[in-house]
């Protein structure tokens, strides 16, 4: 057969998926993902502390930046059994923000960071303003040129574990171009920091008003990489949510089959209905498709074409799925369903965030439509 | 026997370039699209005679012994030949069953009498073949076959009925599972294989007609038609072996097929050319914003079977539940291609509402017996509803409904 490879998965990555699975399934029982919502700062220090000492901080940062130099294929492996145990820490925030510097920092900006957020420095991106518009190309926030230093001015929302970031890189407006600057938390003062509602309690996300602050002129990245660099921000986001949502609904399927299998009325375990039992078939089926695009997308991520293509289907087929998977979590699960004490909601939640944070399913079809029609 | 890749390359140019120049003229009817919707003697006739066309150029049973009529060359160029059939759409191999259920199944297992009878004369599509497994009462429930074969010295006579005998009008042989012994220990040792002729005497094809309103499948009827005892495929008594034997020959789990393609491609691309064609609202239904997001949707979805069939084969990435994809795939492949093909119908129209046989009827009225016919692929096999229970309960571990 001379059919082109679409899934190509390594020794290394199977590895990965299988140790990352029994250690998430280890740090992350129910109990303690409930607990982390009730606590600051909704993750465990001594958790994250682990990821960076395992690496993976840094698996796709190359060697020279204190990273192992492998690639977002491997780093699916560990989001996704992440999102199958809703374990909540930083690693998608700052894994992100690694990204960006990589796709449109300066050579001594990836020097100054990239070693430690291996290290276990946390850092983050913020993109998303008010208006909540998934297009992140045209910011609303300002920056203007003040002596030595970059005036900021505007509001960022969704902006990811930002109370325990050292570094936010932030997408603004300089002379009408779409720019990234970062900014230390250091000197952000103290009101900068709003910590927002957000429908999945166990993430971490602000506000972050940008007015009054002052960054130095070499906060900003590398313009000539500002608008690609975004683009990329924005697709290792889609890759990452993808992952976090195919682990999601593998994660509400357990919980789900767990009370069809034990859940009696009429005298009858409810999973012996066919009402039930029909959709959850259709749940496992999303399931499968998804992780088949999810894979795919981790294959081909670096081709540029191909990869934008295979990691919208992907984000687009797990939001769909999930939001299915996680709604019939809630109904099948009955008055017991109805109540917050029921793990469905944590999926649910968890879903809703997901499905619609960079682009709901019919976002990307749309943008699909102009990439394959 | 090996070949290079340098090798199976120039063949597939050679091959390519072939089917591209002798794939047959537009027969002016609309052909079927696989051979259990062989419906009228025009569609019979021309796919006959390409099969033989393809056969005498030498692409097909290419791997099979020469002794027999077979090519005798490395399974790596039939595959080839075969993908490049596929690939340019030209019409199928109609002698399906001949071709890779019974044709492998006499090589395997026949006797050397067999093969000289019988294998050339498939490959050439002189003789069709078709199958008696199914019957009235037992749908899928292939052991309880209950159509009666009582021995009379040498010979062996038949009494019962088959169904969905696909080509059973057109063929020359059946391979039959009949009951030689009701007493026997259990339901299965009863049962025997027969290569069975069709033109004796008490055989007869009556056509059922499909809800697309064409002919193709047929109920065969047998009265006191008599056999020779040298029609036992095996052993008497050993019909059941011999039947899965054929099922692994008929599911593609075992090589040794003749090759070549048993149906014609209709998938998501063919679908977004028609949606390129179509109008509404006096521009191409492509440029309507809800078509274009179903018609990505059915992109990502086809994309996602071809993709599950590849992850199926790698083991880390299938390690919680390793038969979901396989059980689950007839199910989610045959719902697809219906609801691909409801959804062409909706992209035409006024004229949606036409039907083969009217000259405004689009592409022939393809779309409206292929919606049809995918309901043949979401019942045959297993309803999906039954498919359902199956996967919950075998890949879910949900309890018996």
């Amino acid at each position: 057969m001379t059919e082109i490879q679409q899934i190509k998965f390594s020794e290394e990555q199977a590895q990965l998926l299988e140790i990352a699975s029994n250690y998430c399934r280890d740090k992350s029982p129910i109990a303690e993902v409930r607990a982390r919502i009730e606590t600051e700062p909704g993750y465990d220090p001594a958790v994250y502390e682990e990821i960076a000492a395992l690496g993976w901080l840094g698996i796709a940062v190359p060697e020279a930046f204190g990273g192992s130099g492998l690639g977002l294929g491997e780093v699916v492996t560990i989001a996704e059994p992440m999102g199958r145990h809703l374990l909540a820490t930083p690693f998608q925030s700052t894994t992100v923000a690694a990204q960006a510097l990589l796709a449109a920092g300066t050579d001594a900006q990836k020097a100054a960071w990239l070693p430690r957020l291996c290290e276990g420095t946390v850092a983050t991106v913020a993109l998303t303003e008010p208006d909540g518009d998934w297009h992140p190309a045209d910011p609303g926030c300002r920056a203007e040129r003040i002596g030595d230093g970059l005036a900021l001015a505007g509001t960022k929302t969704f902006v990811g574990d930002a109370e325990t970031a050292a570094l936010i890189i932030a997408s603004v407006a300089l002379d009408g171009q779409p720019s990234l600057v970062l900014i230390e938390a250091s000197s952000l003062p103290e009101t900068a920091l709003q910590r927002e509602v957000a429908i999945d309690e166990t993430r971490r996300s602000c506000r972050l008003n940008l007015d009054g602050l002052t960054v130095p002129a070499d906060s900003l990245l590398d313009p000539a990489r500002a608008e690609t660099g975004m683009h990329h921000i924005q697709m290792v986001q889609c890759l990452l949510l993808a992952a976090e949502m195919c682990g999601g609904i593998a994660g509400v399927l357990d919980v789900t089959l767990e009370y069809l299998n034990t859940r009696k009325q009429f005298d009858r375990f409810i999973g012996s209905y066919q009402s039930l039992k029909h959709p959850m078939v259709d749940a496992l089926t999303g399931l499968e498709a998804s992780r088949s695009l999810l894979y795919h997308a981790a294959t081909v991520f670096a081709d540029d074409e191909a990869g934008e293509t295979a990691v919208r289907m992907a984000k687009a087929q797990a939001s769909d799925s999930f939001a299915f998977a996680s709604d019939r979590a809630i109904q099948f699960h009955g008055g017991f369903g109805f109540t917050y004490d029921c793990d469905a909601q944590l999926y649910r939640r968890r879903a809703l965030w997901c499905e619609y944070q960079q682009g709901d399913a019919a976002y990307h079809r749309r943008h699909l439509a102009e990439l394959l029609l | 026997m090996t070949v290079t890749d340098k090798e199976l390359e120039a063949f597939r140019r050679e091959a390519a370039a072939w089917f591209e120049e002798n794939r047959p003229p537009d027969p002016g009817f609309l052909l079927p699209e696989s051979f259990m919707e062989v419906g009228s003697d025009d569609q019979f006739h021309f796919l006959r005679d390409w099969q033989n066309q393809v056969y005498e150029a030498g692409y097909l049973g290419m791997a099979w012994p020469t002794a027999y009529g077979g090519g005798g060359k490395p399974q790596a160029l039939q595959d080839v030949a075969t993908e490049e059939m596929t690939r340019l759409n030209v019409p199928f191999m109609m002698n399906t069953i001949g071709l890779n259920w019974a044709g492998p199944l006499i090589l395997n297992m026949g006797t050397e009498e067999q093969k000289r009878t019988y294998i050339k004369r498939i490959l050439n599509a002189e003789d069709i073949w078709c199958q008696g497994f199914s019957e009235p009462d037992h749908g899928s429930d292939l052991g309880s076959a209950q159509l009666r074969a009582v021995r009379d010295g040498e010979h062996f006579v038949l009494n019962g009925s088959k169904i969905w005998t696909s080509l059973g009008a057109h063929s020359k042989f059946m391979i039959l599972l009949a009951r030689t012994n009701p007493a026997a220990n259990n339901k299965y040792a009863g049962l025997s294989y027969f290569l069975c002729p069709m033109d004796i005497p008490g055989v007869e094809v009556v056509p059922i007609r499909k809800l697309t309103g064409e002919y193709g499948f047929n109920q065969t009827f047998f009265t006191d038609a008599c056999i020779h005892e040298s029609c036992l495929m095996g052993k008497e008594g050993e019909g059941w072996q011999v039947a899965m034997k054929t099922l692994t020959f008929e599911r593609g789990a075992t090589g040794g097929q003749a090759g070549g393609h048993s149906r014609m491609k209709t998938d998501a691309a063919d679908v977004l050319d028609l949606a390129r064609r179509a109008k509404r609202d006096g521009k191409p239904a492509i440029e309507d914003p809800l078509v274009r997001d179903q018609m990505v949707q059915f992109l990502i979805e086809q994309k996602a079977i071809a993709l599950n069939a590849e992850r199926a084969g790698i083991a880390p990435l299938v390690v919680d539940r390793p038969a979901s994809i396989p059980m689950s795939a007839k199910l989610v492949r045959s719902e697809f291609q219906r609801r691909l093909n409801k959804f062409a119908l909706s992209l035409q129209g006024a004229n949606a509402a036409y039907y083969m046989g009217d000259a405004l009827a689009i592409d022939g009225g393809r779309w409206q017996r292929g919606y049809f016919n995918s309901f043949s692929a979401t019942i045959g096999g297993g309803t999906s509803q039954i498919q359902k229970n199956i996967v919950g309960e075998r890949v879910l571990g949900l309890p018996k409904s």
